[in-house]
């Protein structure tokens, strides 16, 4: 009786429908699989999994080790190095990838030849388009030991060779080096895309006025890039638990003595998946799930009280 | 940004910054792209120095003594990075039409106003942007429940769609293609998967390019799924093996049977450093010759991400 009224209420099922459901049943196939059954897979991180045999029969036959993965995830010293690293260099990272590209999209685009501009933008790009192991042969020439630009040219000057790969200090500079050099040209075009959709008839206004060039970038230029910059900033934030797995593990080729200024929170479950100690990385890659999420909404919540037309929901 | 400043008039003289200004903003711009492109052309030197120079005085900014044996070699020997030059193509190949196919089916079934499921899906779809199982769990499915260890498909299925691309084409769809397209070939009679195929998909080109580039580069440039899954140095793309060759510059030799040599001999005689280079250069190449013609897409696909979230 009640499925009869709420036949009535609604729409029909129409032949519509059925089609459509077809057409996005792969993908929707591809999200179960990929997306929705490793949420459900987080439960390992409560378990004292073991790899052997199927997935399945393990995950229901293991047993419940409640919290204890992650007792023994934060009594290691690791897990609050890792965290720091985590988060010390993401921060940095969001400062400078707002501060670099947007003072060079602001100078770009006040060059008296625009197609040299045009040029410096497309070399500038080209580190977007490598991937970190390309990269990291690219390092390995320049820091090799025995081999390497680096130290021949310290040699030139009559300096000692330097065992780049095994000393700590010099690594968080390089590591916010080549964050930066990689991300220069993404960053720049973002923001030359906001400052050329600005009307121009504002800054004829304030020529007329005699506005100064400082004065255009301080009062029209920065204030109408406020909101892509401002969304930038949230969305990164948002994403403050995750790091460039690349940047970490292939950059300093993994490392063991730069450990304490290398491993962020993708590379402590990576390695601990592949040293077979699932309890940690369950736990570790859990903590990076959750936290993720928590920030990812409240970086959503912010935009949509900024701009709910940004928002995602 | 070049139409702007040919369209401005007289008036855009007088706002210029001044001549100083502009050879120092020139100057810190040609550092910059130096610094970008330079270490490219270091690795291009490096794959064209001789094998002993290199033993000898290490890497250089230029060859000291210029050589083509690195490349002599890979042509000869062959076999090890021709197989991985063809995985990197197939699986570039196969993932980026599979990849284009299931993000433009969904995105346009979301973009149907009227589909009973169509709250339902975009929940499939949202979720994933906020919450994932993470590497572990991901790790055992894939590899153990799916069964995709050292199969290509592990190169290909997990990086085929993303949420991000899903709702760029739903966007697409909803606001360049009119309902009435859609609406008058229902009244024809044509399903929606034909109208999928032979009206909306021809007409959406510059997205399905968009959309298709992000892919092409992603699955060239991945590594990461060949290192999780691939153990079987058969099927290495070329990423992975100039991973392996990173830690392990033997690895080339594997295949010394085939050349009629012993693996020990051609272990001493092989050039090592400049071919590991020449494996980099092979990767690099095809993407630095690609992508100044193919930035315009890019950058309309990066900034619809920045500002439309």
């Amino acid at each position: 009786m009640k499925k009869e009224e709420r036949k009535h209420r609604r729409p029909r099922w129409r032949k519509q429908d059925t089609e459509l459901t077809l057409l996005a049943l792969p993908t929707t196939i591809w999200y179960i699989l990929f997306c929705f059954l490793p949420m459900f897979g987080v439960i390992i991180a409560f378990k004292d999994f073991k790899i052997s045999g199927g997935f399945l029969s393990n995950v229901f036959n293991s047993p419940w080790s409640g919290w204890k993965n992650f007792e023994f995830l934060f009594k290691s010293n690791d897990a609050w190095i890792t965290i720091r690293n985590t988060l010390g260099y993401n921060i940095i990272f969001i400062l400078l990838g707002i501060l670099i590209p947007v003072t060079l999209a602001l100078m770009i685009g006040r060059l008296h030849n625009s197609r040299a501009g045009k040029v410096y933008q497309t070399m500038m790009f080209l580190p977007y388009f490598l991937s970190w192991v390309v990269v990291s042969a690219v390092i390995w020439a320049f820091l090799s030991f025995d081999k390497g630009i680096a130290n021949q040219m310290l040699n030139q000057m009559g300096a000692e060779s330097v065992n780049w790969y095994m000393e700590p200090q010099y690594w968080p500079y390089f590591l916010i080096f080549m964050n930066v050099w990689k991300g220069i040209g993404y960053g720049m075009v973002v923001y030359l895309a906001t400052i050329t959709g600005i009307d121009s008839t504002y800054y004829e206004a304030a020529v007329i006025d005699g506005a100064s060039i400082w004065q255009q970038t301080r009062y029209i230029t920065l204030p109408m890039m406020k909101l892509v910059i401002v969304m930038m900033f949230i969305l990164a934030v948002g994403r403050i638990f995750y790091t460039d797995f690349g940047l970490f593990y292939q950059v300093p080729r993994d490392s063991n003595s730069l450990f304490n200024v290398t491993t962020t929170l993708d590379v402590l479950v990576y390695k601990q998946l592949k040293t077979a100690t699932v309890g940690m990385a369950s736990a570790a890659a859990f903590v990076q799930s959750v936290m993720g999420c928590i920030t990812i909404l409240f970086a959503n919540w912010i935009v949509r009280r900024i701009d709910s037309e940004s928002a995602m929901m | 940004m070049a139409a702007k400043s040919e369209a401005t008039s007289g008036l855009d003289r007088y706002n210029r910054i001044g001549k100083g200004m502009n050879v120092l903003f020139h100057l810190v711009f040609i550092l910059l792209a130096l610094v970008c492109v330079v270490p490219i052309l270091v690795i291009v030197s490096i794959s064209f120095s001789s094998e002993d120079s290199i033993r000898e005085t290490g890497y250089h900014m230029f060859p000291t003594v210029f050589s083509v044996e690195a490349y002599g070699f890979i042509i000869q020997q062959g076999t090890v990075i021709l197989r991985a030059f063809g995985v990197s193509v197939l699986v570039t190949v196969i993932g980026t039409v599979l990849g284009v196919l299931l993000t433009a089916s969904m995105g346009y079934v979301l973009a149907q106003p009227n589909y009973k499921l169509k709250s339902f899906l975009t929940w499939v779809v949202f979720i994933p942007m906020v919450f994932n199982g993470g590497l572990v769990s991901s790790y055992f499915i894939n590899a153990n429940l799916l069964g995709l260890k050292d199969t290509i498909w592990a190169l290909i299925l997990p990086l085929a769609v993303s949420s991000f691309n899903v709702i760029i084409c739903k966007t697409f769809f909803r606001s360049t293609i009119p309902d009435g397209i859609v609406e008058s070939a229902e009244i024809d009679g044509a399903s929606q998967l034909r109208i999928f195929f032979s009206i909306i998909m021809p007409i959406s080109l510059p997205v399905l390019a968009t959309i298709g580039l992000f892919l092409c580069f992603g699955y060239w440039n991945d590594w990461f799924q060949s290192m999780l899954y691939i153990n079987n140095q058969d099927l290495y793309s070329l990423q992975a093996l100039l991973n392996n060759l990173m830690s392990n510059v033997d690895a080339l030799a594997r295949n010394a049977s085939s050349m009629g040599v012993s693996y020990a001999t051609l272990v001493a005689s092989m050039p090592k450093e400049t071919a590991r280079m020449a494996v980099a250069i092979l990767i690099v190449v095809p993407v630095a010759f690609a992508y100044p013609f193919f930035q315009r897409y890019f950058i309309a696909g990066l900034t619809v991400g920045s500002i439309k979230g």
